[in-house]
């Protein structure tokens, strides 16, 4: 149970976006959902809807994966949906009842929020689907790395963080462990109300608290053990570096702004 | 003190103490626990040697100074005629002397197995060309490289514990501390890294200092070390260990079943030579009786 939840959602397949740079995919996405706020017409969303279905398509992942992650946010959809349906002022209204009235406005709003939301989510699971949480790390490292002017430890941030990726299995598995131990001795984590169940998560914390620690410590000497010293005078194994088709990709991602741009201009 | 050490000396350690400290909230010492008391050996560059001890015999103590993890109270430790205490010879030590832990998940860092072997020499500064010649000749020599693209947390423990000591070969280094590599392995997992570590040490002949509390993986040690408290107190070849059975049981040791059995016979009046270390040496003594 506990153990299949996994981070990152990232769909093996062979496709040009699998393969594509993670800085490209990172700016990229960024253009996308950029374009998506400037977007005020029925024509720019059918742009955005066309680049979009050629982006999926490219990608070789399952439709049904993409639209996973809208189960996430059903409930924000639903309450911006509502909000926007019920409460814009229109011109024209279209259904009244008691004190609530839908109006024309308020069709077209709520239907552009939803369109929006929708589209940010998939456009960013595009994004998490085709690229490993290791490659993204690499990417942002990257991508960041003029802030080390400002004194931003960049490297040692993303050091941290697929770190993390690489821990977080191995921690859901011991909590997995230490909940069994404390269930068999007794322990309860199911019943009681939400004061009770919080007090009974005590005995699980603790120790998974003393042996991430114990792991921390470990996983430190063993980095200095093998001379790392930071980011500095360090060389990479994959060093990350654009090819014709990353090019190609930042093409692509200006001409869909342009069109963008210029459908908001012209309509 | 300086020392340039004799060409082939790997370790040299002179009366080398470590004490941990205890303190108080007000930074008053309550406690002062000597782990290593006045250890002094050497090893020799491209031996095998095995250090043997019971929990808190201070021989995991001891190996953090080969790698300059821990610098000595007292003492010194040279590694390769370098001086651990100094702080420029670090990374140098560091590089020279590999250390492998005892628990297989805490020191594997990448989340491919291919991009941890790496990560050492990526650290060195070593261009990247090399470091993939590098990465595939050490996976080659622990027998790992079809598990190259895989993720550490699919393996076994025997595994992950060979992807390890793969991170460390891929340092070029001119020896190897292992402190307890099987101790969380089952007998399977043991084996595998015993006999990749016994390649590594014959074939590429990298200086192995085996730090364990399992008998049976240090008949194959040039020589062997016994301590207890923090100090050594048995040396010499397994033979020469294994034949003193009462002095091993005194440092709550156990001797491998062979060995044993072989000296409980003796005890009770059948005609065997001392030190019998396997099975089959066991059985080929009992039919020389007539």
């Amino acid at each position: 149970m506990i153990r299949d939840i996994t981070l990152g959602q990232y769909y093996p397949a062979d496709s040009i976006l699998h393969k594509l740079d993670p800085r490209v995919k990172l700016v990229t996405t960024l253009v996308f959902l950029t374009a998506l706020f400037l977007v005020s017409s029925w024509w720019g969303y059918l742009a955005a809807t066309l680049f979009l279905a050629w982006v999926i398509r490219l990608s070789k992942v399952p439709f049904k994966f993409m639209i996973r992650g809208l189960k996430a946010i059903i409930m924000i959809l639903m309450i911006t949906v509502v909000f926007n349906l019920f409460l814009t002022p229109g011109e024209r209204v279209l259904v009244q009842f008691w004190k609530l009235q839908i109006t024309d406005t308020g069709l077209r709003t709520a239907a552009f929020m939803a369109v929006r939301l929708i589209y940010l989510i998939i456009g960013s699971s595009v994004m998490t689907l085709t690229t490993t949480p290791n490659d993204l790390t690499d990417g942002m490292e990257r991508l960041l790395s003029p802030l080390k002017k400002l004194r931003v430890p960049v490297h040692e941030i993303s050091m941290m963080m697929s770190i993390a990726l690489r821990f977080i299995p191995i921690l859901m598995e011991e909590t997995d462990k230490i909940m069994k131990a404390q269930m068999a001795r007794g322990a309860d984590f199911e019943h009681g109300n939400l004061m009770q169940k919080a007090r009974n998560l005590v005995p699980l914390l603790v120790p998974l608290f003393i042996s991430a620690f114990q792991r921390a410590h470990d996983l430190a000497m063993a980095m200095e053990a093998r001379c790392y010293r930071g980011g500095e005078g360090r060389t990479k194994m994959k060093p990350l570096a654009y090819q014709r088709r990353d090019y190609a990709a930042y093409g692509a991602a200006v001409c869909f702004l342009a069109v963008i741009i210029a459908v908001r201009v012209v309509v | 003190m300086e020392r340039t050490g004799q060409p082939g000396e790997m370790l040299r350690a002179e009366e080398l103490v470590y004490e941990y400290h205890r303190y108080d909230e007000e930074g008053r010492e309550t406690e002062a626990t000597r782990a290593v008391d006045n250890v002094s050996l050497h090893v020799e560059k491209g031996e095998f040697v095995a250090i043997l001890g019971h929990n808190g015999s201070g021989k995991s103590t001891l190996a953090k100074h080969i790698n300059a993890i821990l610098t000595p109270t007292g003492g010194t430790v040279w590694v390769g005629g370098k001086d651990t205490g100094k702080e420029e010879n670090l990374w140098e030590i560091r590089q020279s002397a590999g250390m492998v832990f005892q628990n297989p998940d805490n020191q594997i860092i990448g989340t491919v197995v291919e991009e941890d072997v790496g990560f050492g020499p990526e650290n060195m500064g070593v261009p990247t060309k090399e470091i993939w010649e590098r990465v595939e000749e050490s996976l080659k020599a622990v027998d790992m490289l079809k598990y190259r693209h895989h993720s550490p947390n699919k393996l076994s423990g025997g595994q992950k514990q060979r992807v390890a000591i793969a991170g460390v070969v891929a340092m070029h280094p001119q020896c190897i501390v292992l402190d307890e590599p099987t101790a969380m392995l089952d007998p399977n997992g043991r084996r595998e890294v015993i006999r990749a570590v016994r390649a590594l040490n014959q074939v590429e002949e990298i200086t192995v200092i085996l730090i364990t509390h399992y008998m049976e993986e240090v008949i194959h040690a040039d020589r062997v070390f016994v301590m207890d408290s923090g100090r050594v107190v048995m040396e010499g070849t397994p033979r020469e260990i294994f034949s003193r059975v009462e002095e091993l049981k005194s440092y709550r040791l156990d001797v491998p079943q062979a060995t044993l059995l072989a000296w409980e016979l003796k005890k009770a009046g059948v005609n065997l030579p001392d030190g019998i270390l396997s099975r089959e040496e066991l059985v080929e003594a009992l039919c020389q009786l007539s």
